[in-house]
């Protein structure tokens, strides 16, 4: 149990030396990447067969542990080894059999496989030119331009351990405020270090804190916003599984500065792992006293819970998800009064997202001016990026607000997948909008992305290439949308379902003049009277693809034609009769027998019966049929 | 409403409620424990948590109806997600879908007859560098397409 701010002191040179003797005594030291994806790509198979080969080679000194997310999803499962003297080295996509030839190969030969190490030189095109077989991680163009502030402890630590996140330096932050600093002091930090709200908002956490601050004292409370709903971003949940108590710990600072005794966790019931770490975090920090009573003995109690929530979108919107905590239906209210000021069972309460809680230690810790100094002008500190689509290197980015997005998704993001070309970019999820290719070079911020009709949102960043239909996109966000609208005000409930309707439509071929109008006098006008964010951001979606992509749309609706062939009644399968050889293939593969046609007439599909499955494109060894 | 006999759920169940007995705010914790109890919230569990929390049980079925997370029908021994997010619908899990519905013969968010398989199409799994992701009872299978989808199936039947 730590009673002062010395007990940390001494607990955390403690863990150093735990940690150094067991580095002293181990000639290795190998990390597993479990967080949700890396469980998912094999993972747990990994890790099993590691212990199992040292096992068999009698190998003891080898120390094997989990570690949360490393961000480098593309290439789960992810190992590290540590030997000491030498360079970290980093296998990617590794199975139960390579982990095993890594064992012996490495650890017992002391000699890296390099061609499977994702830092091995020339696995990735732009690395440097050097002779060494093995890169510094700096050097891989995947991590080269990275920040890791929010991110600095996943992959790095084991989540489940307290001592090896005081080792880092944690809850030092903590103690810092607690002895040194008034609540004011906490605020005025928070705001001259520009941090600004990471869940999408992007409103001033320490202007958001005052608020709170300068209610009358009594009750309040204090939220961590961890219902990541936006499909394609899970940051917060990397966040929530490598490093829980970095969250805990923030949120204990935002206590402190706001005078709450009491916070919750809201985290969505779709994340077992997150949960399951979260609740072992505040249990540790319970029992060594960083949570609870007299807080390193300075007077100051905070006591934490986590709430799960049960899959309603909604509940990421701040008053939706207070009345989940209540144990209500999810129902957005109308602002003011706020949160700030009438907030969880009417008190006065702060709701900030995961990545914003993640900065405020390191931020206590290293000065104001130290984030100020990160970012463009008015965006200050990094942005955590979760990069999918269609992207080589699916993963976490965590980079410098004011970075391009073409280094994001060229440089970080490896490029568009071979044989495909880069359409467009979806910032903000179901609430943001698109950014097409001539908009490449724009920095990366709250205004920049504002001014392009989209928004930062929680980090999604969905790549897609030439074959995405963009009004199907649209379509997909709303029909989102559209059923997640909680129903209580009719410019959401009554408005997307008009829109999700219009666009059903267009993709099924029965657009008609005017339907465009429709949609974008309805998407001004829902953005304009929702209640809640949902509804204020709903359209995003279709009007910036509209803005960008029109002429989609007008082929859509005016030629009947989707030139990406996703709408299925917009395009036909075709078999060009000069290039058919006639033998037979595709009519053997279509499941629906629905070609026709023999050695010596060139074969033809009967539209009619066709059911565009695509199997007569794929199986054509002459590709003789087009989607046109 | 057809509802699990088992002697020894409704005693956990009971126990679960008597914990939180009275205790208005902790519903959608105790809807979560009584459906990994039960399996599924039909009405006379809905009872039962209403008259444990003094809560009125239109509230309840409120909540209930409200979260997707909670369902008032059984779902089947093997439950199929696909999941919908963004990065798995722009690399095809409609195909995977509709392979999924064709060959149960049940359309997404339905239980087959034999209650052996349901299907559903979910939000955002976030495994999205395994996009198009399915999982059958929380085991997750990556880089999913309709004939891969299917093959998987046969390894629960």
């Amino acid at each position: 149990m730590l009673r002062t701010r010395e007990d940390l002191q001494a607990f955390q040179g403690q863990q150093a030396d735990l940690m150094q003797k067991e580095a002293a005594e181990t000639r290795a030291k190998i990390l597993v990447g479990m967080g949700t994806c890396g469980i998912a790509a094999g993972a747990q198979e990994v890790y099993d067969a590691i212990l199992d080969e040292l096992k068999k080679l009698n190998i003891e000194d080898v120390a094997v542990a989990q570690t949360g997310c490393i961000g480098f999803c593309a290439q789960e499962p992810l190992a590290e080894v540590i030997l000491p003297g030498s360079k970290k080295v980093l296998y990617g996509q590794i199975d139960a059999e390579k982990a095993r030839e890594i064992v012996v190969q490495h650890i017992e030969g002391g000699k890296p496989v390099s061609e499977w190490a994702v830092n091995g030189r020339g696995r990735f095109p732009g690395d440097v030119e050097t002779d060494d077989e093995i890169l510094d991680y700096d050097q891989v163009p995947f991590f080269r331009t990275q920040l890791r502030i929010a991110l600095r402890n996943c992959g790095v630590i084991n989540p489940e351990s307290l001592g090896e996140y005081v080792v880092r330096d944690g809850y030092q932050s903590l103690a810092k405020v607690l002895t040194d600093m008034t609540p004011a002091d906490v605020i005025e930090v928070i705001k001259k270090s520009g941090l600004r709200g990471r869940g999408g908002g992007g409103f001033p956490t320490g202007v958001k804190w005052e608020f709170a601050f300068n209610q009358p004292k009594g009750q309040k409370y204090i939220v961590c916003n961890a219902d990541e709903g936006d499909p394609g971003a899970f940051m917060d949940r990397s966040i929530l599984e490598g490093d829980p108590h970095s969250v805990v710990e923030g949120m204990a600072i935002g206590a402190y500065a706001i005078g709450a005794d009491r916070g919750y966790i809201y985290c969505r019931a779709e994340y077992p792992i997150a949960v399951r770490r979260l609740n072992l975090a505040i249990a540790q920090a319970k029992e060594q006293g960083l949570l609870g009573e007299n807080i390193l003995g300075t007077g100051f109690s905070f006591d934490l819970e986590v709430r799960l929530g049960a899959g309603a979108f909604v509940c990421g919107e701040e008053t939706a998800l207070l009345a989940s905590i209540e144990g209500e239906r999810g129902e957005p209210r109308l602002r003011p009064p706020y949160p700030a000021v009438s907030g969880l069972w009417g008190k006065p309460t702060i709701i900030n997202n995961v990545e914003t809680f993640a900065n405020v230690a390191p931020i206590i810790g290293r000065g104001a001016d130290w984030f100020n100094s990160i970012g463009s002008e008015n965006s200050k500190g990094t942005k955590v990026f979760a990069l999918a689509g269609e992207i080589n290197n699916i993963g976490l980015a965590e980079i410098p607000m004011g970075t391009t997005l073409r280094e994001v998704i060229f440089d970080i993001g490896g490029g568009i997948p071979a044989g495909k070309s880069f359409k467009g970019a979806q910032t903000g999820g179901p609430s943001g909008g698109c950014i097409p290719a001539e908009y490449l070079d724009t920095p990366i911020d709250y205004d920049n992305l504002a001014k392009l009709g989209t928004i930062m949102g929680s980090g999604g960043l969905i790549i897609m290439a030439e074959d995405t239909c963009m009004v199907d996109l649209a379509r997909f966000f709303l029909d989102f949308t559209q059923e997640e609208s909680c129903g209580k005000c009719p410019p959401c409930r009554v408005g997307t379902t008009v829109m999700l309707d219009t666009l059903d439509k267009i993709v099924a071929g029965k657009g008609e003049e005017g339907d465009l109008e429709t949609l974008q006098e309805l998407g001004e006008n829902i953005k304009a009277a929702s209640l809640c964010g949902l509804g204020q951001t709903a359209p995003n979606p279709v009007l910036s693809t509209m803005r960008y992509f029109r002429d989609e749309y007008v082929e859509h609706v005016y030629d009947k034609k989707c030139r990406s062939g996703v709408c299925a009644a917009l395009f036909q399968y075709y078999i060009i009769p000069d290039l058919c050889k006639r033998c037979g293939i595709c009519a053997k593969k279509c499941p629906v027998q629905c070609i026709s046609g023999d050695r010596n007439t060139p074969y033809v599909i009967d539209q009619d019966l066709c059911i565009k499955c695509g199997v007569c494109m794929e199986s054509c060894p002459f590709d003789a049929i087009i989607k046109q | 409403m057809g509802t699990c006999n088992c002697k020894t759920a409704w005693d956990e169940l009971h126990e679960v409620i008597e914990a939180y007995r009275g205790q208005e705010s902790a519903l959608i914790e105790v809807l979560h424990r009584a459906q990994e109890i039960m399996g599924y919230l039909p009405r006379d569990v809905q009872e039962a948590v209403a008259e444990g929390l003094n809560v009125p049980l239109n509230k309840v079925y409120g909540v209930v109806s409200f979260y997707h997370h909670f369902s008032v029908e059984p779902k089947g021994k093997y439950q199929i997600a696909v999941c919908y997010g963004t990065a798995c619908y722009v690399k095809g899990a409609p195909a995977v879908v509709s392979a999924l519905e064709e060959k149960l013969g049940i359309k997404a968010g339905e239980t087959t007859e034999d209650g052996k398989f349901s299907l559903a199409a979910v939000r955002c799994l976030g495994a999205c560098s395994l996009a198009p992701v399915m999982t059958i009872n929380q085991k997750a299978y990556g880089m999913m397409d309709g004939d891969k989808a299917v093959e998987v199936l046969q390894q629960y039947e």
